[in-house]
């Protein structure tokens, strides 16, 4: 019973917590630390969702629910369950299991979904994308539209459009590529994976939606920021400024709006510098670890 | 760029740039041929339009012993199927890009879409890369 609160209260942390850290903006002055939380909020979450069921199904063993869980392997062994344990308490713990299965799955289709797209893109690439000297590493689609990429993976490519080429002057396209490069180096298409799975698992939560979008956000800060040790602050801003300027602000898709936004707040930071957050960075971390540690021990003891 | 990659990059080129879009495609000695200063075996060009054929991105008739190749579609359609992808614009976020920034005019985006939607249906090929270039080329100038 008592593991069963425990699980539920985790949950009701892990929301809580979600909803705080996308509220703050503490999180873009330490984009590295809250892209930390978010993870640890997520992990905390899976595991306490497959936690509330079986803990609820196993309350009449009364011991944590990785011993508890242990116990019923050995009972159903021997074909006698103790008095508490018939089928509705069975049937909670097949949920527990379910939910873990569908998290699971749903992550693997998204990495292979993920994969099959990549690959498809890397070919393209190969067959119509040109080498420019001007732009040394980076790949070039001869197409007027302005965009600046990473196609992620283990030889991954930052790919730039003719459009840019005309739409940046050089310290801005340096400042660009050394973003992309920052996203490729740091494997941000695996921060970002998790997030995507849990979108696709539960489309009809907003606040995954939302959590997602943050953590893209706070991806493209943390990129920001090592575009930023290289390259003058205002080559990067004044990129991110033209890139909007060419955009269309009137559109009908919500996204776009959402996006816009994104750049504001991007450029702002870049402008007025502020020195990262150590005391609230180190209360978060701290926090995290308990959101994480909590459904871990309770299914480890 | 591996040699395979570069080897189908430049078997493209010869269908994309050498042969004319009226034309019913190409037998494997024409690409050869076409290829002249990279000495190629037959069987090498045979392979790599082969795998070619095997990715969807040419198309083969049988005409009497020989096979006649020709590109799926143009150029400008894969570049705009990429940059409809870059551009999140595409409906699947499957590709998983991390992008600078998405900078894209509602005009713009439709011109990506004409472009690749033209090409998709593959049914009045003959004119449609043309047209694809010259309403991107009047893009350009817009902006």
């Amino acid at each position: 019973m008592v593991f069963a609160v425990h699980f539920t209260a985790s949950v009701l942390a892990c929301w809580l917590a979600a909803q705080v850290l996308a509220a703050s903006t503490w999180t873009w002055r330490a984009p590295r630390v809250a892209i930390v939380c978010w993870q640890a909020v997520g992990l905390a979450l899976g595991l306490s969702a497959m936690g509330v069921p079986m803990a609820w199904g196993l309350a009449a063993y009364d011991r944590p629910t990785g011993s508890a869980l242990l116990a019923l392997a050995t009972d159903l062994g021997h074909g006698t369950l103790p008095v508490g344990v018939g089928p509705v308490q069975l049937g909670l713990v097949v949920v527990g299991f379910g939910v873990g299965a569908v998290l699971l799955t749903t992550t693997a289709r998204s990495v292979h979904a993920t994969v099959r797209a990549q690959r498809r893109h890397r070919d393209l690439l190969t067959l119509v994308a040109r080498r420019d000297p001007n732009v040394p590493g980076a790949l070039v689609l001869d197409h007027p539209s302005a965009a600046a990429y990473c196609l992620p993976g283990v030889r991954p490519r930052v790919v730039v459009s003719a459009g840019t080429l005309d739409l940046l002057d050089r310290a801005e396209l340096a400042a660009v590529l050394t973003h992309e490069r920052a996203h490729a180096q740091e494997r941000h298409d695996l921060v970002l994976l998790p997030f995507t799975a849990l979108c696709r698992a539960l489309p009809w939560f907003r606040w995954v939606r939302d959590a997602h979008e943050r953590v893209a956000l706070l991806v493209e800060m943390r990129a920001d920021d090592k575009a930023r040790e290289l390259h003058a602050e205002a080559s990067l801003a004044g990129a991110l400024r033209r890139f909007a300027a060419c955009g269309d602000r009137i559109t009908p898709v919500g996204a776009l709006g959402v996006g816009d936004r994104d750049l504001d707040a991007r450029v702002r930071r870049l402008m007025l510098p502020d020195r990262p957050p150590r005391l609230i960075g180190a209360g978060a971390l701290a926090l995290a670890t308990v959101l994480v540690a909590l459904p871990i021990t309770l299914f480890l003891s | 760029m591996t040699r395979l990659g570069d080897l189908e990059r430049a078997v493209m080129d010869v269908l994309w740039d050498s042969v004319p879009a009226t034309s019913d495609g190409v037998t494997v000695r024409e690409v050869a041929d076409a290829l002249d200063g990279r000495e190629l075996a037959y069987t090498t060009v045979m392979t790599v339009l082969d795998r070619l054929a095997g990715k969807g991105m040419v198309q083969r008739e049988r005409e009497g012993r020989a096979w006649r190749y020709r590109a799926a579609a143009s150029r400008e359609a894969h570049i705009a199927r990429l940059m409809l992808d870059a551009l999140d614009l595409g409906g699947s976020r499957d590709a998983a890009l991390v992008r600078f920034a998405r900078s894209v005019t509602g005009t713009e985006a439709d011109v990506l879409r004409a472009a690749l939607g033209a090409q998709t249906g593959r049914t009045d090929r003959v004119d449609d890369p043309r047209a694809a270039r010259a309403r991107l080329a009047d893009e350009a100038t817009d902006r």
